[in-house]
């Protein structure tokens, strides 16, 4: 009990002071997943709408589909994606395998779906509203998705929270294909999987602390935000 | 109306059937350019139907629609819808109404003008950068109609447009469908009430039970309807 104590009192103390390894890994993490969450959503936002909105065979198919990848293990998307990239796999020419991009790669997979599949839903509960009224102006399914995403866009700001709390906190792809090396791919998650299997508490619960404070953050800012422009908008 | 026109509009046998039933059957008319045509009916009669599948929103089950103007090729960009419940986009009232003229391809400059001037003409100016949803249900039943009429419709389709509305309201939409009519739009609107027929209508089409009735003057038709259904109605008896 003693020892917990201190452990937190020493993870305040890496806080407070900003320590630079706390600080580089933070950076990193930050990095790699906000550039995944913004490469999944251009993917993601059109794709969910393309699936909600353009008739073609197998649509319902598709919206299953990307339901189930929502819920894809990062450990297997990691893997998957390590054996693209790995020397002997058919992206191996790059040398991507253990560097941040391998990352962004990886948490692109994992995150692009729960974006998609929210917009999906999003975008098909206001069709449902607007089709009419948009076919009688003369918009066809292809063009209202740009019209439908921009004005689902405080309920899409949900999705792309979704995603980004899915890509900070998942440890296990970004393991594989990032390697967890210091000073170049170590993140939080990472870091903290590493800290507390060596029993160094400090770090790891300093960076725990990082990583839900800085969640609840972007979520209450992401809220806030929404609340107000919502408020003004009706 | 400038350039050839792609009215009439025939309708010939149309039937509609949904889940086994037969909503609308054999509606055979024609709508013709001047007149303001009121589609009168009861509740469930299949107006909104019938305005749905001219406008070209739903396709029959059987029979044929058919513009027959000289410039029936741009039957689809020279109609226009305002429905019972306006459905705004989440952008301000000016917004609403530029983004109908760009889905029709107009340049920039010219949007801006048509943009004032369907606000002003539907007493919308002072609203015009509040956000549509936020107005009231008056106001954006205005708005739809300063919507419809910025792309300057040749036939503009009202279902049921003042069905929510107060008097106040529904006064103002009146006017203003008046308006469109006088500059030159042709006019077909349904509605279930009698003394808006009365106020609006020169044609009426009265539908009951899915059938096409009767098909007259507005003056005709109120003086004195010639078939039961249509003189119950008039006199305001529950028809079923």
């Amino acid at each position: 009990m003693f020892e917990f104590a201190a452990a937190f009192e020493r993870a305040a103390a890496l806080i407070l002071t900003w320590d630079a390894d706390l600080a580089e890994i933070v950076a990193l993490s930050l990095q790699v997943s906000l550039t995944a969450v913004a490469i999944a959503a251009l993917l993601g936002l059109p794709l969910g709408a393309a699936v909600a909105l353009v008739r073609f065979p197998g649509r319902r198919a598709a919206a299953v589909l990307l339901s189930a990848l929502m819920g894809l293990p990062p450990v297997v998307v990691g893997l998957v994606v390590y054996l693209m990239l790995s020397r002997a796999g058919p992206l191996g020419v790059l040398g991507l395998l253990f560097t941040p991009t391998a990352m962004v790669i990886a948490q692109v997979v994992l995150v692009t779906p729960i974006i998609a599949a929210i917009a999906r839903q999003v975008v098909e509960d206001l069709w449902a509203e607007y089709e009419e009224q948009l076919r009688s102006l003369g918009t066809t399914p292809a063009r209202a998705i740009g019209t439908l995403l921009w004005d689902g866009r405080f309920s899409l700001v949900t999705a792309i929270l979704a995603g980004f709390g899915r890509a900070s906190a998942e440890v296990g792809a970004v393991m594989i294909v990032g390697g967890n090396i210091d000073h170049v791919t170590r993140v939080m998650t990472t870091t903290i999987a590493l800290e507390t299997s060596k029993g160094d508490l400090p770090l790891a619960l300093g960076l725990g602390i990082i990583l839900i404070a800085l969640s609840l953050t972007i979520n209450a800012a992401a809220f806030l935000a929404q609340d107000l422009a919502r408020r003004s908008q009706q | 109306m400038k350039g050839a026109t792609i009215l009439p509009l025939r309708l010939d046998s149309v039937c509609y059937d949904a889940a086994g039933k037969r909503l609308l059957d054999s509606i055979s008319t024609a709508l013709t350019a001047g007149p303001r045509t009121l589609i009168l009916g009861p509740n469930g009669a299949g107006k909104s139907l019938l305005l749905r599948i001219c406008h070209g929103l739903l396709q029959p089950s059987a029979g044929r629609v058919e513009w027959q103007g000289p410039a029936a090729t741009a039957a689809r960009r020279r109609q226009a819808m305002v429905f019972q419940r306006p459905v705004m986009l989440r952008r301000s009232a000016a917004a609403n109404i530029d983004y109908a003229l760009k889905l029709r391809r107009l340049p920039r400059g010219d949007r801006a003008e048509r943009v004032a001037q369907a606000l002003e003409r539907t007493g919308l100016t002072a609203l015009a950068h509040q956000p549509a949803r936020a107005l009231s249900g008056g106001e954006q039943q205005r708005l739809a109609l300063a919507r419809a009429w910025a792309t300057r419709p040749e036939v503009l389709f009202l279902d049921e447009p003042t069905a929510s509305l107060d008097p106040a309201a529904t006064r103002a939409v009146e006017e203003i469908v008046d308006a469109i009519h006088r500059a030159g739009t042709k006019i077909v609107m349904t509605t279930h009430d009698l003394g808006q027929a009365r106020r609006l209508g020169d044609e009426v089409l009265f539908l009951h039970q899915g059938r096409l009735i009767e098909q007259d003057s507005a003056k005709r038709f109120f003086a004195g309807p010639r078939s039961e259904p249509a003189a119950a109605f008039v006199e305001g008896r529950l028809l079923w």
